[in-house]
């Protein structure tokens, strides 16, 4: 196997091959590398930042960074650390997550990787902001003061669904998820089966009538904090 | 050697984090052997009889009054912790905080459902505490100390962090144990 590309994370010596990412190469070597906006199955996006690297020094990507000879990867480091909590404690202040009432709490990504940082109260003030919610279409809830612009149900929707559902519109505090129609969620061809309903990480888009299915207790994250699969599957030794 | 004291209070919340104070059942029996309450809502003192050494602080701040009084706890305890969502970041009192003042005190007085006001008077007598223009969480108005997140959080979460801090030993809960709902 001459293809083989050598790198190392955390000090440890993985093996890759040419034009996969940081990330997926780490993953097949059952280290995790925690991200939002990422989806196995999807385009790579690299807007949330969370899965940010330090590589040979320089912050990455890791989702969208290709693997090169001799990298040296610095992942679950105290510094790369600090950096995801302070972008998970933006994404908290920056939007309107009340946990308390979320159908999606327990099973949230964005709250599950605030667990695993321990993160118990945001550093930076809150900024309550203005968010509109669309709750037109009879099976799809689109809620977007949790959004978290992560796109995987622009992508779900085009790469997986082949429709064009879902685009973002606006820019910078602006931006904003929308839809393919002139206001209504209703007047799309999105359906409750389409993978884009699925692949949103928070409680912005959601399958009406099913909330709180899971007890608390049963939930996703209720008891090994997300990522816990990875690197349960590393290699011993 | 006199106990420590712990003084607890309720702003803009609903109790639920004091009902899972006395969740931690007959460890409060253990409790009241560590510990003795002053200003709470326990034993009904109003006011402070003295130096604590715990603050327990529910609730966000919705009216000059909740500030007034956490400055108080803040003045009168060596720690200040936030107990609960709405206390670390205003929660459900908080969901006014993207509707003008204006257009709640129309809803609650003249316009809800099930107001009858003839009168057509919204409430402002000088007794009555000011309302803020918006909910804002402990540490956004105090310097605040530590956080236990929970809508409530758990009896466990509150006990663990009680004893930790009576016994000067850092305040470090487990991963079961964060939880904001």
């Amino acid at each position: 196997m001459s293809q083989k590309i050598e790198l190392t994370i955390d000090g440890r010596e993985i093996s890759a091959v040419p034009g996969q990412t940081i990330l997926s190469a780490a993953e097949e070597a059952g280290v995790y590398i925690p991200r939002l906006c990422h989806l196995k199955g999807l385009t790579p996006h690299g807007s949330c930042r969370i899965c940010t690297v330090l590589v040979n020094g320089r912050p990455q990507s890791a989702c969208t960074q290709p693997v090169a000879p001799g990298m040296l990867v610095e992942n679950d480091t105290p510094k790369v650390n600090g950096l995801r909590r302070n972008l998970l404690d933006m994404l908290f202040v920056e939007g309107n997550h009340f946990c308390m009432f979320c159908e999606k709490s327990g099973n949230c990504e964005l709250q599950a990787l605030a667990y695993r940082f321990g993160i118990t109260a945001p550093k930076y003030p809150y900024m309550f902001p203005q968010r509109t919610l669309d709750a037109s279409h009879p099976d799809i809830l689109i809620e977007r003061n949790r959004c978290i612009l992560c796109g995987r149900c622009v992508r779900a929707s085009q790469e997986l669904d082949g429709k064009h559902a879902f685009d973002f519109i606006g820019r910078g505090a602006h931006k904003r998820l929308h839809v393919n129609a002139e206001a209504r969620l209703a007047d799309t061809d999105a359906a409750v089966e389409d993978r884009a309903v699925a692949a949103c990480p928070v409680g912005s888009l959601l399958r009406k009538r099913v909330g709180y299915a899971l007890p608390v207790g049963r939930r996703a994250y209720d008891h090994q904090p997300i990522g816990s699969e990875i690197s349960a599957a590393a290699p011993q030794g | 050697m006199a106990k420590p004291r712990v003084a607890t209070t309720s702003l803009a919340g609903c109790f639920g984090c004091h009902m899972s104070l006395l969740d931690i059942d007959e460890r409060i029996l253990q409790l009241i052997e560590l510990v003795d309450f002053d200003k709470s809502p326990i034993d009904d003192f109003k006011n402070f009889t003295g130096r604590c050494a715990v603050g327990l602080i529910e609730g966000g701040c919705c009216n000059e009054e909740n500030v007034a009084v956490l400055r108080d706890f803040r003045a009168h305890c060596d720690v200040l912790i936030s107990v609960g969502d709405c206390a670390i970041m205003g929660g459900i009192p908080a969901l006014r905080n993207t509707i003008p003042l204006e257009e709640c005190y129309r809803e609650a007085y003249l316009e809800g459902p099930t107001v009858h006001n003839p009168a057509g008077r919204i409430p402002n007598d000088p007794e009555l505490p000011l309302l803020l223009n918006k909910v804002y969480p402990c540490h956004e108005v105090v310097k605040v100390d530590y956080h236990l997140p929970g809508c409530p959080p758990l009896a466990d979460t509150l006990w663990q962090a009680l004893v930790a801090l009576l016994n000067n030993q850092p305040l470090e809960l487990p991963y079961e144990l964060v939880k904001y709902d």
